[in-house]
């Protein structure tokens, strides 16, 4: 359906005489850089769908019923004040170190104690329960001649740790993951072992998804055009890309891709772990060398494993390690050999989404100039999330896309749909269509998720609804702002970058990972804990996932709940040298003071 | 200074450091437990003195001593030396004139894909390319219900299901795939590449025995890789082969601690066409104590009489097997995979499968569009019969080629077709995908689209065998089929007869 320009342009005009940018001095500090690809309304096509111009964002509002507008605002919450917004982008000097605070040393040591009498315990119910309750733990004893399917040493950690708070994950949910998720809820009658559904449900403050700039909604631009394209495509093209699955659209929505990256082209893929898995066989091989971050993600690791390369890894984000050994590897060669590396390839992510660490960018680029190496950066929770533009990890830090050879990211996360994609130069793209795994085996993207992530794209770039995108951009960067600084003034220890939308609370201790998990939903607040294996034994944590969708009023909820189960289950684990402020203080004050440049100086 | 003031000083020092001592807790003991052991023993005192130092030594040494046997030492102006020289290849090789023809021959559809699609270049064609084979692509309850789901759930799911991403249409997808297979339970991934990849490692570890077909196909052959598991290959549907192998490893690991066995096969193989011989595959695991892991994406909803995939194609219990996986996205027309199972063993896979753990979910509309295709195959068991009824005309028809040969079932709806080795022999055929893309191309200007069977060689474990693939579906009538057959063959006999024959 070829879109009709006259008909857009007056779409445009009602959407902005609905929407009203709160913020004019916010917005025009972003279009201050320069933003090669603003809205421009007079655009000539949009190409292959057409868009609605109602956005489903909260200020276009007027002609709803209460129920619509209250389904609505369950999704995407309404913007409190303009002064609750900001622009993502490192600020001018010095990038800081980042300093991992650490708990008094009492807690560490109750932190191994509690370890160590869960695993006695689990020890001792082993022995005896194998001798005296065969039944139940024939899944761990041989049978007729088969070795269990599962060893019991394997699976320790899950029967006698993460079993006893099993009812903190995998909640099911029955709506949009956007603002408030509707959670199932659920009972156990055998120590978590198995669950039944009471029937009954619960509607909590969404701080879990990765729904960073809010798209996930059931209505609105993104959604009319999953719905065209659903009806003109199908579900599915039921082939992988490289034989017969490639259609129009996904060729328009890997241009479009291409062209809000920055990178001549760029290739889709129906999943984000396999796009990893699959890019980086392609890439390198025998006899190359990727140079991995030590808290990369499971699927980094998995293609890394795939490809043959040998796999060094480096120090987390620390580019003083990583050039010491880069300096060992091209002068050392090979291993036994001493040949020249083929190649060598540094693997690291624009955000990592345990720590809440940016990457050190700047320093990666000068260094990649002496040694020559190729830079491969997943984005997976970058792109979208930060950056003035919500262009990732270059854009934030003002660095031309150029200098990274290959950029990876996911569409389930800041775009609401699902799949992966990589972009870089034409020639690497037009190759790994003959190379890569997961275009040539693989089943295609679903077409109608096109439509979506075309929808968000066109949104964040402003070509549709003008000002939700800029909107939407501002809010996450403001919200992780505010209730990062929030929780450090209330006493918590937070790790990661000041503008990261990944904020995560430090607990340490394994029994108060389900405690606070259990409190918070009691305030309705849906959470997500996060302990060994996915981090350091005694680092376990609550991880926050900052989102666009929600407001003000709905940080400061989440402020009192950390402060009253704070206190109650002594987490505010931060040293004394730094103040500490009463939560009133901190409402009060906070708007201004997440916004200075260096957040606790 | 005099020998009397040196001896004074030293034994005020001694003094002072052995007053220091005895203020520390447990010195006492310490210097009992010394002076003891000397008056009965001083060698032994000696000895254990150096043991001491030994192991302070051994706990303060680098770690990484003893990989660092052939370093090389540098000085920092080597080192730069070598960096500067250091040329890296590029990152990826340079695209010659081939590989940009490949590239472009790639065909775009424009539009929804169907039994008849029409493609960037204006053609319109018969689509025999993809796994379309019940046409439910165009099945309008399925799109209107994928749309009610969005309207529900939104499109993604943004994050993995441990963390939220479990909706209720995920769990009531698990629950319909598991009953329409008969199994206790389900499992859903969000890829189907990627589901038998993440299967394999959940279950073998190292020091795990697989034995598996050599024909599996790359996401079997990537699974078992990443496992670390020991593999066995046999020869491919060679059941003999098979218990061959069993036989060796028995004797390999006799005496050896009892640790998991398996043994990995396709249902149909994808890049064959052919079916695994179930019966024997099952009795011979049964035999030997391993455990079956089928990797069905092209058996499940595509052979059986109901669509219920070699188990019911040989008329055997599926539960019999011990993992079944699938795929959503070829008859099923979602996405994602499967993985059927006991229950216990989908419980492991929710907590060890990497795919199902570290990746976001199945955006729900998908999954609840593999509900209602599940449903569409139960209400509707005459399309595998159509679908079996067209593939075996599709098979007539080319069977008469004298040039291709198919090595697939005649069951099978998907069908290779490869060149006979004599064509090859006396055309003196170098380049067997260069004449396949002459023989598609050709098809194509006659209004059918196929496809080569495309694979990435450097990646596969076997070489595989170049060869056509084509498959059938019910979207096409067998009139239609049979005309699709016969521009196939035509198109054959045209591009290979255009080759001369090699003179001896």
């Amino acid at each position: 359906m070829p879109s009709n320009p006259t008909k857009l342009a007056s779409l445009f005009a009602q959407a902005q005489a609905q929407i009203q940018l709160p913020s004019s001095s916010a917005s025009s500090s972003a279009a201050s850089s320069p933003n090669n690809m603003t809205a421009d309304p007079a655009a000539p096509s949009l190409g292959l769908l057409s868009y609605s111009s109602a956005s489903a964002v909260s200020k276009a509002s007027a002609n709803l019923s209460p129920q619509e507008l209250k389904r609505r605002h369950a999704q995407f919450g309404p913007l409190v004040h303009p002064s609750h917004l900001h622009v993502s982008q490192q600020a001018k000097g010095v990038l800081p170190d980042f300093i991992e605070e650490e708990p008094p040393l009492f807690y560490l040591l109750t932190t191994y104690i509690s370890y160590l009498i869960l695993i006695i315990f689990g020890h001792v119910r082993d022995f005896f329960g194998k001798r005296f309750k065969k039944e139940k733990y024939q899944h761990l004893i041989e049978r007729n001649g088969y070795a269990p399917l599962t060893s019991d040493f394997d699976s320790f950690y899950v029967r006698r740790l993460k079993e006893r708070f099993d009812d903190c994950f995998s909640r099911p949910t029955i709506d949009v993951p956007g603002r408030y998720l509707t959670l199932l809820d659920r009972t156990s009658s055998d120590y978590n072992s198995t669950f039944k559904l009471t029937g009954t449900t619960t509607e909590a403050l969404n701080l879990s998804s990765y729904n960073y700039l809010g798209f996930a909604q059931s209505e609105g631009q993104c959604v009319d055009a999953f719905e065209e394209a659903i009806h003109r495509y199908g579900t599915s093209t039921a082939s992988p890309r490289a034989e017969a699955g490639t259609t129009d659209l996904h060729v328009e929505t890997e241009e479009l891709v291409a062209r809000f990256i920055g990178k001549e082209a760029s290739m889709i893929f129906s999943m984000g772990y396999a796009t990893n898995g699959a890019a980086l066989p392609s890439l390198v091989s025998k006899g190359c060398l990727i140079i991995s971050d030590e808290l990369n993600h499971a699927s980094i690791r998995y293609g890394a494993r795939l490809s043959g390369a040998v796999i060094k890894t480096m120090k987390h984000n620390d580019m003083e390690d990583l050039e010491s050994l880069l300096r060992e590897q091209i002068s050392q060669g090979q291993p036994r050999t001493h040949r020249p590396w083929k190649k060598i390839l540094i693997v690291v992510e624009g955000l990592y989404s345990m720590e809440g660490t940016m990457l050190n960018l700047p320093r990666l680029v000068e260094l990649k100039k002496k040694y020559k190496f190729y830079i491969f950066a997943d984005e997976a929770h970058s792109v979208g999330a930060i950056g003035p533009h919500g262009r990732g990890i270059c854009d934030f830090y003002g660095i031309s896309p150029d200098e990274v050879d290959i950029l990876m990211g996911t569409f389930t996360k800041s775009f609401g749909a699902a799949g992966g994609y990589i972009a870089a130069d034409k020639a690497i793209i037009d190759r790994l269509k003959l190379d890569n795994m997961a275009y040539v085996y693989a089943e295609t993207m679903s077409p109608p998720l096109l439509g979506q992530i075309e929808g968000a794209l066109r949104t964040i770039i402003g070509e549709i609804v003008p000002g939700e995108g800029e909107e939407r951009l501002q809010r996450i960067a403001f919200n992780s702002r505010y209730l990062r600084l929030g929780l450090k003034r209330l006493g918590f220890i937070v790790y990661g970058h000041d503008d990261s939308p990944i904020i995560p609370l430090m607990i340490y201790s394994p029994a108060k990972m389900p405690a606070f998990s259990h409190e918070m939903l009691k305030r309705k607040i849906a959470i997500v804990v996060v302990g060994y294996p996915a981090t350091p034994l005694v680092k376990s944590r609550a991880r926050f996932c900052m989102s666009s969708s929600l407001n003000k009023d709905d940080l400061d909820r989440i402020l009192r709940a950390c402060d009253e189960i704070g206190d109650m289950l002594m987490l505010k684990f931060r040293p004394s040298e730094h103040p500490r402020w009463k939560f009133e203080d901190v409402i009060r004050k906070g708007v201004m003071d997440c916004k200075r440049d260096m957040l606790d100086e | 200074m005099s020998l009397h003031d040196t001896l004074i000083y030293i034994n005020s020092t001694v003094e002072s450091i052995s007053s220091q001592f005895t203020r520390l807790p447990g010195s006492s003991i310490i210097l009992r437990y010394v002076r003891s052991s000397y008056q009965n023993d001083p060698a032994r005192s000696v000895l254990e003195f150096c043991l001491f130092l030994f192991a302070v030594r051994y706990f303060l040494a680098s770690k990484y001593s003893v990989t660092k046997k052939d370093f090389v030492r540098l000085t920092d102006g080597e080192i730069d030396e070598l960096v500067d020289e250091w040329t890296p290849e590029p990152l990826v090789p340079a695209m010659d004139e081939a590989s940009q023809t490949d590239v472009d021959k790639i065909p775009v559809i424009v539009g929804a894909t169907g039994p008849k699609v029409k493609l960037a270049t204006g053609k319109s064609a018969m689509n025999l390319a993809s796994a379309n084979m019940l046409n439910l692509v165009s099945n309008e309850q399925i799109k209107q219900d994928a749309i009610n789901t969005v309207h529900e759930y939104g499109v993604g799911v943004c994050g993995p299901p441990g963390f939220y991403g479990y909706q209720r249409v995920h769990i009531n997808a698990e629950k319909d795939i598991a009953a329409f297979l008969g199994m206790p339970a389900a499992i859903i991934y969000a890829q189907a590449f990627n589901t038998i990849s993440s299967v394999i490692p959940a279950f073998a570890k190292r020091g795990d025995i697989i034995v598996a077909d050599a024909a599996c196909n790359i996401a079997v052959c990537k699974g078992i890789t990443i496992s670390r598991a020991t593999v066995r290959w046999y020869e491919h549907n060679n059941m003999e082969d098979l218990e061959r192998v069993l036989e060796r490893v028995s004797k390999e690991v006799k005496g050896r601690p009892l640790t998991r066995r398996f043994v990995v096969s396709e249902g149909l193989f994808e890049n064959i066409g052919d079916i695994c011989n179930l019966p024997k595959i099952l009795e011979l695991k049964d035999k030997y104590k391993y455990r079956l892991i089928l990797e069905e994406s092209f058996s499940v909803g595509v052979i059986g009489k109901t669509g219920r995939g070699v188990a019911e194609y040989y008329g055997v219990d599926a539960t019999e097997i011990d993992i079944i996986s699938g795929s959503m996205a070829n008859t099923m027309v979602a996405g994602g995979g499967f993985c059927v199972s006991s229950e216990y063993a989908v419980k492991h896979q929710r907590i060890n499968a990497l795919g199902y753990v570290f990746s976001a979910a199945l955006p729900g509309y998908l999954a609840k569009t593999a509900s209602n295709a599940v449903a569409i195959m139960t209400t509707s068991p005459e399309l595998f019969s159509q679908l079996n009824a067209n593939a075996r005309a599709f098979r007539e028809i080319i069977s008469k080629s004298q040039y291709v040969y198919s090595p697939s079932d005649p069951d099978s709806p998907l069908i290779h077709l490869r060149l006979k080795s004599e064509i090859l022999e006396t055309r003196k055929i170098d380049d067997e995908d260069h004449v396949l893309q002459d023989i598609v191309d050709e098809c194509l200007y006659n209004g059918v689209l196929i496809t080569r069977n495309k694979y990435v060689q450097s990646a596969e474990n076997f070489p595989i065998l170049p060869s056509l693939k084509v498959q059938v579906t019910t979207g096409l009538n067998k009139k239609e089929t049979e005309k699709a057959a016969l521009v196939v063959k035509a198109a054959i006999s045209k591009v290979v007869a255009k080759i001369p024959k090699a003179k001896h």
